[in-house]
C-alpha cells in the first residue's frame, strides 16, 4: 500500500491514527490492574477516616500537590529524610492519588506523627513563625468551620470507586475482619457525620476544643501519612521483590 | 500572495471565527502569563500571598497552566485550525456558522468557568487536568463539536490531497479526546457538587495521570503545533517544505511514540519498574522524530538563509523549531534514570518545561501570528521593528528562565543529596529554599521580560487592525470587525 492512499483518504487516515495512538497507553496502564504485585502485599492499610478523608479534600482544595510530594523514593538521602520509600499499597485508598510532582517544600509521604498537632497547626496559620526561611503561604483561613455536613454523599462516591466504606451488615462485618471494630465503626457510612465529630473531640487537633475546623481536618490527614505501615515487621529485602 | 486574493478569500472562507478564536488567545495569553509571573514572584517574595486564599500559589498554579494551556495554545489551535483546513482543503468551514460559534463559546466559557472555579477552591487536583467535573463535560462536548467542524471540512475538501499539517491537527484532536476522557473519569459526590473522586486510585490513577500528563504536551503542545509549523513556516519562507518523505515518516512515529513515555514522570516511584523502564525506553526513541520534525522545519529555509536578517518572523519561527529541537533533546536525557534522580521534583522540570512552552510553542504561534493576522484582517502588520524587538526580549527572557532553572534544579538536586564526612545529610531541606532565592528572582525576571514581548505583541496587532489608516475593505470584513469590536 502506498503512502498516498491514506493521504487521500480521511477516514482512513483517522482510523489508523486511533490504532497507532491507542497501543501505548493499553500496553502501559491495562496490565497494572491486572498483574499482582503492582500492589505490595501489605499489613495495616486502611482507608481513611471520614475526618482525615475531609482533611484530604482540603489539602486538594488548596493544591498542597503543587509544591509537596507523597511519593518517597529508594535512595539513601531520601530514606535519611523521609524515611522508608513509598509503597503503592499506601496510595491504593487515594482518589486522586498524590505523589505529586515537585519539592518546593519538602515530601510529605511520612510527616505523620513528626510534629506535634500544636506544631502542625502553628506552622499552617503562619509557618515563618516556625521556620523564618520558608516560602509558603500562611493559611490562616483553614480555623474556620470546616463543612461536614455533606460526609456521607463524599463516604458514598469514595464506595462507588472502590473504597470499602460499609453501606451494609455484609460490608460492616467485612471490614471488621479487614481493619478491626474500632476502624470498620468509622467506615460506616450512615454514621459519617458522627464519626467527624467523634474524632474532631477526641484529639484535639487544633488547640479549639470548641469548633471543627478545616485544620482540625487538615491536621488530623497529616498526622496519618505514612503510619498505617509498621516497617519493622517486614525484612529488608521484602518490598524490593514486588519491583 | 497579493492584497487583491486575500479579499477574495476573506469572503469566501469563514474567517470570522478564526479572528475571534485569534483574539481569545491573545487575551488568555496575557491573562496566563501574568497569573505565570504572579506566581514566580510569589516563590521570590512570599508575601505577595497576602493570605488571601484565592491568590495563594497552590490556587493560582492550575490557573497559570491552564490559561497559558488550554486557553493560549488551545485558542491559537483553533484558530490556526480553523484557517488552514479551510485554506488547504480549499472549502469553507463545516457547520455553517453556528457549529463553530459553539465550539468558540463552549471552549471560552469552559476555561473562564474553570479557572475562577480554582480560585474558589475548586479542583479536580489532577495536574493539567485540575478542571471540576461539569466543565469536564463541557470541554468533552466542545470538543466532539469541533472534531466534527474539522473533520467534516476535509471530507469536504475541493482536492484529494489532506496536506501533512491536517494529518497533525488530526493526531492532535482525536489523541486529546481520548485523553481527555479516560483521565477525568470520576465520580460525582453529588450531582449539583462540583467536587468528585476520581474512578482509578493510587498507582493506576498515577500512570493514568501521567499517560495524559505528558501526551498533553506531546499531542496538545507538540502534534498541534507541529501542524501549525507545517502550514505556516513554508508560507512564511515561500519555499515547500523540505523533505515530504521525512514529514510521513516522523508523523507516524511521533504519534506512536509519545504514547508510551508518560511513565518516565514517574521513575523511581511506586509504579513498577517494567514500566518506568518501557518509558524511559521510549522516551529515547522519541528523540528520533522529534529531530525529524525540527530537521525538516528549520532546513524548508536553506537557501534562503538570509531571511533570518530581514524578516523577524522568520527568526521566530526558526528559533521556535531549534528551542524544540532543544528540549526535545532535554527531555529524553531527563528520563535517563540516572539523570531523573536528580532532576525529578526539581526546578529543573519547570525549566525544561518552559523551554518548550515559551521557546517552542510561543514562538512557533507567535510568529504563525504574525503571519495571519494581517492576512485575516486584510491589512499590512503595523510595524516589523516591533516584531524584531519582541523576539530579542523574548528570546532574552527565556534564556534567563530556562538557565535560572538550571541552577535552581541541579543545585537543589545536589544539595539533597549531598552527604558530610561522617555519612550524614549535609544541607536540611529549608537550605536549599534559601539556595533558590536569587534563581527564583531571575526566573521571575525572564518570565517579566516574556511578558512584555507579548505586550508588545499585542500593542502591534491591535495596531494592524484597528489602529492605522488602510486602504478600503469590502464590506463583509469591515461588519465582522463591527462584531468583534463588541
Amino acid at each position: 500500500m502506498k503512502h498516498e492512499s491514506i493521504e487521500i483518504n480521511s477516514a482512513l487516515l483517522i482510523i489508523l491514527t486511533m490504532v497507532v495512538i491507542s497501543i501505548g497507553g493499553l500496553v502501559e496502564i491495562v496490565p497494572l490492574f491486572h498483574i499482582k504485585g503492582t500492589v505490595e502485599k501489605v499489613d495495616g492499610i486502611h482507608p481513611y477516616t471520614p475526618l482525615e478523608q475531609l482533611g484530604r479534600d482540603v489539602y486538594t482544595r488548596e493544591g498542597c500537590y503543587l509544591c509537596h510530594s507523597q511519593m518517597i523514593r529508594p535512595f539513601r538521602d531520601e530514606q535519611l529524610r523521609y524515611g522508608h520509600y513509598s509503597l503503592a499499597a499506601e496510595s491504593q485508598y487515594d482518589h486522586p492519588f498524590q505523589w505529586g510532582s515537585k519539592r518546593t517544600g519538602p515530601d510529605l509521604a511520612r510527616v505523620g506523627g513528626k510534629y506535634s498537632n500544636e506544631w502542625m497547626t502553628q506552622h499552617l496559620i503562619h509557618p515563618q513563625s516556625l521556620v523564618p526561611e520558608s516560602i509558603m503561604p500562611s493559611y490562616p483561613w483553614l480555623m474556620q468551620p470546616l463543612q461536614y455536613g455533606d460526609i456521607e454523599a463524599r463516604m458514598k462516591a469514595l464506595r462507588d470507586v472502590g473504597v470499602p466504606y460499609s453501606i451494609n451488615q455484609t460490608e460492616y462485618e467485612a471490614n471488621v475482619q479487614k481493619f478491626g471494630k474500632a476502624m470498620a465503626d468509622q467506615f460506616v457510612i450512615s454514621n459519617g457525620v458522627a464519626s467527624v465529630k467523634q474524632e474532631a473531640a477526641a484529639q484535639n487537633w487544633d488547640g479549639n476544643p470548641k469548633e471543627i475546623t478545616q485544620m482540625d481536618a487538615l491536621v488530623a490527614y497529616l498526622q496519618v501519612l505514612g503510619t498505617m505501615v509498621d516497617f519493622s515487621k517486614y525484612n529488608q529485602g521484602y518490598f524490593s521483590t514486588f519491583r | 500572495m497579493s492584497a487583491n486574493t486575500v479579499a477574495i478569500t476573506a469572503e469566501q472562507y469563514n474567517y470570522d471565527i478564526v479572528k475571534k478564536f485569534a483574539i481569545m488567545a491573545m487575551v488568555w495569553g496575557l491573562l496566563g502569563m501574568s497569573a505565570g509571573l504572579y506566581i514566580a514572584s510569589e516563590l521570590a517574595w512570599p508575601f505577595m500571598n497576602f493570605d488571601i486564599a484565592e491568590i495563594t500559589f497552590g490556587r493560582l498554579r492550575p490557573v497559570h497552566t491552564s490559561l497559558v494551556i488550554f486557553g493560549f495554545g488551545g485558542s491559537a489551535l483553533f484558530a490556526t485550525s480553523y484557517y488552514v483546513v479551510q485554506r488547504t482543503c480549499q472549502t469553507v468551514l463545516w457547520g455553517g456558522k453556528w457549529l463553530p460559534e459553539f465550539t468558540f463559546w463552549g471552549w471560552q466559557l469552559s476555561i473562564g468557568i474553570g479557572v475562577i472555579l480554582y480560585m474558589m477552591g475548586y479542583t479536580e487536583a489532577r495536574e493539567y487536568a485540575e478542571f471540576v467535573w461539569p466543565v469536564d463535560l463541557g470541554i468533552l462536548v466542545t470538543w466532539v463539536a469541533y472534531a466534527m467542524v474539522f473533520f467534516m471540512t476535509i471530507r469536504n475538501r475541493s482536492q484529494p490531497h489532506i496536506y501533512v499539517a491536517l494529518w497533525f491537527y488530526s493526531a492532535f484532536i482525536l489523541a486529546t479526546a481520548i485523553l481527555h476522557i479516560f483521565n477525568n473519569l470520576a465520580v460525582p459526590v453529588a450531582w449539583n457538587s462540583l467536587d468528585s473522586y476520581s474512578l482509578f486510585s493510587g498507582v493506576q490513577d498515577a500512570m493514568t495521570q501521567w499517560w495524559y500528563g505528558h501526551n498533553a504536551v506531546g499531542f496538545f503542545l507538540t502534534a498541534a503545533f507541529l501542524g501549525m509549523m507545517y502550514y505556516f513556516l513554508p508560507k512564511q519562507a515561500e519555499r515547500p517544505i523540505y523533505s515530504y518523505r521525512l514529514s510521513i515518516v516522523h508523523f507516524w512515529a511521533l504519534t506512536f511514540l509519545y504514547m508510551w513515555v508518560g511513565g518516565h514522570h514517574l521513575l523511581w516511584t511506586a509504579l513498577p519498574d517494567w514500566v518506568g523502564s518501557l518509558a524511559s525506553a521510549f522516551s529515547i526513541l522519541l528523540l528520533l522524530p522529534s529531530w525529524g520534525g525540527m530537521i525538516n522545519g528549520i532546513m524548508t529555509l536553506s537557501g534562503a538563509w538570509e531571511k533570518l536578517r530581514s524578516d523577524p518572523i522568520m527568526l521566530f519561527m526558526i528559533t521556535a523549531m531549534a528551542f524544540y529541537g532543544m528540549s526535545t533533546f532535554e527531555g529524553p536525557m531527563m528520563s535517563l534514570k540516572s539523570v531523573n534522580a536528580l532532576s525529578h521534583y526539581t526546578d529543573w522540570t519547570i525549566g525544561h518545561v518552559h523551554s518548550g512552552a515559551l521557546g517552542w510553542v510561543a514562538m512557533i504561534t507567535i510568529g504563525s501570528f504574525y503571519h495571519m493576522v494581517p492576512r485575516l484582517w486584510g491589512t499590512k502588520l503595523y510595524s516589523t521593528k516591533l516584531v524584531f524587538t519582541h523576539f530579542w526580549i523574548a528570546t532574552i527572557g527565556i534564556v534567563l528562565y530556562i538557565v535560572s532553572m538550571w541552577v535552581a534544579g541541579i543545585g537543589q538536586g545536589l544539595m539533597l543529596r549531598a552527604f558530610d564526612q561522617y555519612g550524614n545529610l549535609a544541607y536540611t531541606f529549608v537550605e536549599t529554599v534559601t539556595f533558590m532565592h536569587i534563581p527564583y528572582v531571575v526566573r521571575a525576571l525572564g518570565g517579566a521580560m516574556f511578558l512584555s514581548g507579548m505586550l508588545l505583541m499585542a500593542y502591534n496587532l491591535y495596531m494592524t487592525v484597528w489602529g492605522t489608516r488602510r486602504e478600503v475593505l469590502p464590506v463583509a470584513d469591515q461588519s465582522a470587525i463591527a462584531v468583534s469590536r463588541t
